[in-house]
């Protein structure tokens, strides 16, 4: 790797340091080169969001940004969400709720509904389903999953 | 590895970036938001032999009204101005047609700039920028000029803008308190590109419309301002005769491609039906 270049950022509040081709896309860079495997590839040309992470607080797609972009920046990834050992109350809504079932594309639901509640902590309805139509799942049927954001906005207002 | 190797170059100037691509002469591609380009590139249909990213220029970033115009830095994401107040309050045709940019996600990294250099003809952006005959500033190695929204889109994913400019600036004219506005779309599922969308700014004046502005999305290789539709509208006034006639007129206006999404006759179908249903919302808005 003759071109590659030191990549610098946080990471779920931990500073990281690696190395790599300018080509290397994010969530290659997080899983190969951090081993940061929670967040997953899914289509790799952003139509299917399970790759979702928060940088510098806004859900973005990291199948579709380099990881050299991010140098300098600050991210959150799933398994930052968790605190003191216990689960984010988007986590737990999920459980309650059936708001997965193979969990593919948890990760990118859990942080794509992370961003929606911060900017809007009382979605209705029909603002929660537009917010997660930004991710694709395949088995709930997303009924749980909003049953679940609402549940979740309720606890964190 | 997904993209095939390329140069990569973030330039903290936008003089360093125009150097850059007088450099790689037409070999090396422009990174904005890249929630268009970087698809191309993990599929490896795009392969430049270097990107110059405009991510690390601060200064193409700003919302700021102008001598009646709202000017938009190229790199002026569109969640900013999805939030923006001045937005909101100045150009509300526009904050409408930013809900239907992707996602939420996408618009985090996406720009305006971006999305009409890119001149991907199913966009909302473009027809926003054509409805309102608004403009942009190329800057290149001989200065800066202003291209108009009717002479900037060639064809599907091809604007005029030469391989050595850079579009840096996005001027759209504010919209007078009183007007209406819509913004309405077909599409499969919400957040595609559209199959056909009509962004539409109507002003009334009593039982008269001082000015209609009408241009299509997803309608042909292009976007189509719909001027002898406006024009019916701004003769005969805003009645439900009027709308109907502009929307008849404004399918005859277009020429649509068929593909896979949908064939030509489909299109020009749609082109009416939205046009009717832009029409009648933009009035509602307008009188409040």
């Amino acid at each position: 790797m003759a071109d590659a270049v030191t990549v610098r950022l946080t990471v779920n509040g931990v500073e990281r340091e690696g190395r790599c081709e300018p080509r290397k896309l994010l969530v290659d860079f997080l899983r190969e080169d951090l081993g940061l495997t929670g967040t997953h590839v899914g289509c790799e040309h952003g139509i299917c969001g399970a790759c979702t992470i928060l940088i510098d607080g806004e859900a973005a797609r990291s199948c579709i940004m380099l990881a050299v972009q991010a140098d300098g920046a600050e991210l959150l990834t799933i398994e930052g969400l968790m605190r003191d050992g216990k689960l984010h109350p988007l986590q737990e809504a999920f459980r309650e709720h059936h708001g997965l079932q193979c969990g593919f594309c948890t990760p990118g639901m859990l942080m794509t509904a992370l961003d929606l509640l911060r900017t809007n902590p009382s979605p209705t309805e029909a603002e929660i389903r537009e917010g997660i139509s930004a991710v694709l799942c395949r088995c709930t049927g997303y009924h749980g999953i909003v049953r679940a954001v609402e549940a979740a906005a309720r606890k964190m207002r | 590895m997904k993209p095939v190797k390329f140069d990569y170059h973030a330039p903290a100037s936008l003089d360093e970036a125009l150097a850059l691509l007088r450099r790689y002469g037409g070999d090396a591609k422009i990174l904005a938001g890249g929630q268009s380009l970087m698809p191309l590139l993990n599929f490896r249909l795009s392969r430049p032999a270097a990107l110059v990213d405009l991510n690390r220029i601060p200064s193409l970033a700003y919302i700021e009204e102008h001598d009646g115009q709202v000017r938009f830095g190229a790199m002026t994401r569109q969640r900013m101005i999805e939030f923006s107040p001045l937005v909101a309050r100045r150009l509300p045709l526009l904050r409408e047609a930013t809900k239907w940019v992707g996602h939420l996600p996408i618009r985090t990294r996406g720009t305006i700039g971006g999305s009409i250099a890119h001149a991907d003809p199913s966009a909302e952006y473009p027809a926003v920028l054509t409805a309102l005959d608004g403009e942009v500033v190329a800057r290149g190695p001989k200065g800066e000029r202003v291209v108009k929204a009717k002479d900037l889109f060639v064809t599907y994913l091809t604007t005029s803008l030469e391989p050595d400019e850079i579009l840096v600036e996005v001027r759209l004219p504010a919209t007078d308190a009183g007007a209406g506005f819509a913004l309405e779309e077909f599409a499969r599922r919400h957040g595609d590109f559209a199959i056909v969308a009509i962004a539409a700014l109507v002003v009334p004046d009593g039982a008269r419309c001082r000015a209609a502005r009408l241009a299509t999305a997803g309608a042909g290789p292009v976007p189509v301002r719909l001027r002898a539709a406006e024009q019916i509208l701004e003769r005969d006034g805003l009645t439900d005769a009027a709308i109907d006639a502009a929307a008849g007129r404004a399918a005859e206006l277009v020429s649509p491609d068929s593909d896979i999404h949908a064939s030509a006759d489909y299109r020009r179908h749609l082109t009416a039906v939205l046009t009717r249903r832009a029409l009648r919302r933009a009035l509602r808005v307008a009188h409040g």
